[in-house]
C-alpha cells in the first residue's frame, strides 16, 4: 500500500502547473509579509520574492544537482514550466497592454542607442576581464565577452566560433551573474539612475539586456515600467548574437593577432 | 468574452516571434530578433485601434489583463527555476565578467537618457501620468501594489 506522503507526491506531480500556482502564490504571500514586516515596505515585496526564488533555486539546485534549480525537485516541476520562455514572454507581452505608444516612438532613437551601446560596452567589459584573467585567445575572448551580454549570446557566440565548453560554460555563467544581479539590484540603483519613467525604462532595458533580469528588476523597482524595459531588451540578445560571432569576434581576432 | 482577449494576446505572440524568426534567418543568427518586442508593439497598436473604435469590452480587455497581472508571480517561478549554482562555480572570472557589464551599463543609464530629450516632448512623462489616464487599462499593473 502507498503512504499518504507518496500519495501527496503523486497529486503534486501529477497536477504540476497547479502546484506551480499553489506554490508560487505562497511565496509571494510570504515575501510580502516579511516586506511589511521586517523592512516596513521599504524593499518591495517582489523584490524579496525574486530573491527567495533565487535563493530557492540555488537549494533546489544543490539538492538536485540540475541545473534548472527548483524545477529539477520532481514534485515542483510545475514551477519550470511556469517561469519557462513560453508563459514568461506570454505575460511580457500582456504588459504592453495599456503601455503608451507615443512614449516608445519618442523614445525610439535613444532606445536604439542604448542597444548598441549595451551589448557595444557589456562585451568590452567581458572581453577585458576575460584576457585579465588569462584567457589570451580570441575565440575564448569573445565568447566570454558576449556571455557577459546575456547567458544566450555567450554559448551562441562560443558555438558559432567553436569555443570549448569549459570556455562557454564560464561565458553562461556570466551571464547568469549579470541576469541576478540586474534582478536583485534594479530596486536599489533605480532612485541614483534616474529609473522613474517609460523613457529610462526603455533605455534600461536596452543598455542591461538580459530580459529575464530586466524583467524582474523593474518588476521590483515599479510594476508599470517593465513593458517599457522588456521591449527594448528583447532586441539585445538578437543584436548580440548578430554581432557577437561577427564585427566583435573579427574584431578581436584582428586586435590580438 | 474573456478568450478574445487572451486568444488576441496568444495571436500577437504567435506573429511576433514568427516574424523574430524570420529576421534571424534572413540575418543569420541562430536566435529570435526582438520577436516579443514586435508582438508587444502589435498588441499596443491593436487594442488602442479597438479601443478608439470602441470593440474593446472589458471582458476582452480582462483577458489580457489577468496575464499582465500574473507577470511578478510568473517572474518569481522564472527567479526559482535558474542555475544559481552555475553562476556561483562560474568562479571569480565569472563574477568579475558579469558584475562589471551591470555596473558600466548602470552608469550609462543616466547618460543615454539625455540623448534626444529636448525635442522628445514626451519623453519626460511620469509612470503616473499614465498609469492615472482611466482609459488605458494600465492601473490593474498596480495589483501587485506597494504595500
Amino acid at each position: 500500500m502507498k503512504s499518504v506522503l507518496d500519495i501527496i507526491a503523486g497529486v503534486l506531480a501529477d497536477n504540476g502547473l497547479v502546484t506551480a500556482f499553489a506554490f508560487v502564490g505562497v511565496t509571494v504571500w510570504v515575501s510580502y509579509w516579511l516586506s511589511a514586516r521586517l523592512t516596513r515596505g521599504r524593499i518591495h515585496g517582489s523584490a524579496i520574492a525574486i530573491l527567495v526564488g533565487l535563493i530557492l533555486a540555488g537549494v533546489g539546485g544543490a539538492a538536485t544537482g540540475g541545473k534548472n534549480g527548483l524545477a529539477d525537485i520532481q514534485v515542483l516541476a510545475g514551477v519550470g514550466f511556469l517561469g519557462g520562455a513560453m508563459l514568461r514572454d506570454f505575460a511580457i507581452i500582456a504588459t504592453a497592454f495599456g503601455a503608451s505608444f507615443d512614449v516608445l516612438r519618442s523614445a525610439g532613437i535613444a532606445a536604439m542607442i542604448s542597444l548598441l551601446v549595451g551589448v557595444l560596452g557589456s562585451f568590452v567589459v567581458g572581453a577585458v576581464v576575460a584576457y585579465a584573467f588569462g584567457y589570451h585567445d580570441a575565440v575564448s575572448v569573445t565568447t566570454i565577452g558576449a556571455g557577459a551580454a546575456t547567458y544566450i549570446v555567450g554559448p551562441v557566440t562560443g558555438t558559432a566560433i567553436g569555443a570549448s565548453s569549459e570556455v562557454v560554460a564560464l561565458s553562461i555563467a556570466a551571464g547568469l551573474v549579470k541576469s541576478i544581479m540586474v534582478m536583485t539590484g534594479t530596486p536599489f540603483v533605480a532612485r541614483f539612475i534616474g529609473l522613474d519613467n517609460p523613457r529610462s525604462a526603455m533605455i534600461y532595458g536596452g543598455l542591461m539586456g538580459t530580459t529575464s533580469g530586466v524583467a524582474g528588476g523593474l518588476a521590483a523597482t515599479d510594476p508599470k515600467l517593465v513593458p517599457y524595459g522588456a521591449m527594448t531588451a528583447t532586441f539585445y540578445t538578437g543584436l548580440g548574437c548578430l554581432l557577437g560571432p561577427s564585427i566583435f569576434f573579427f574584431t578581436v581576432r584582428a586586435l590580438m593577432a | 468574452m474573456v478568450i478574445y482577449g487572451v486568444a488576441l494576446l496568444a495571436g500577437c505572440m504567435i506573429a511576433g516571434v514568427f516574424v523574430g524568426d524570420i529576421l534571424g534567418e534572413i540575418l543569420h543568427v541562430q536566435a529570435n530578433v526582438g520577436g516579443v518586442g514586435i508582438a508587444m508593439l502589435l498588441l499596443v497598436l491593436i487594442t488602442d485601434r479597438l479601443r478608439n473604435t470602441g470593440r474593446l469590452p472589458k471582458p476582452t480587455a480582462q483577458g489580457v489583463a489577468f496575464w499582465s497581472a500574473i507577470y511578478i508571480p510568473i517572474v518569481v517561478a522564472m527567479a526559482a527555476k535558474q542555475n544559481v549554482i552555475a553562476a556561483i562555480r562560474g568562479g571569480p572570472a565569472a563574477f568579475a565578467a558579469g558584475a562589471l557589464a551591470v555596473l558600466v551599463c548602470l552608469v550609462l543609464v543616466p547618460v543615454i537618457s539625455r540623448i534626444g530629450r529636448e525635442d522628445g516632448g514626451a519623453g519626460g512623462t511620469r509612470v503616473a501620468d499614465i498609469g492615472d489616464a482611466p482609459e488605458t487599462g494600465g492601473h490593474q499593473r498596480g495589483a501587485g501594489g506597494h504595500p
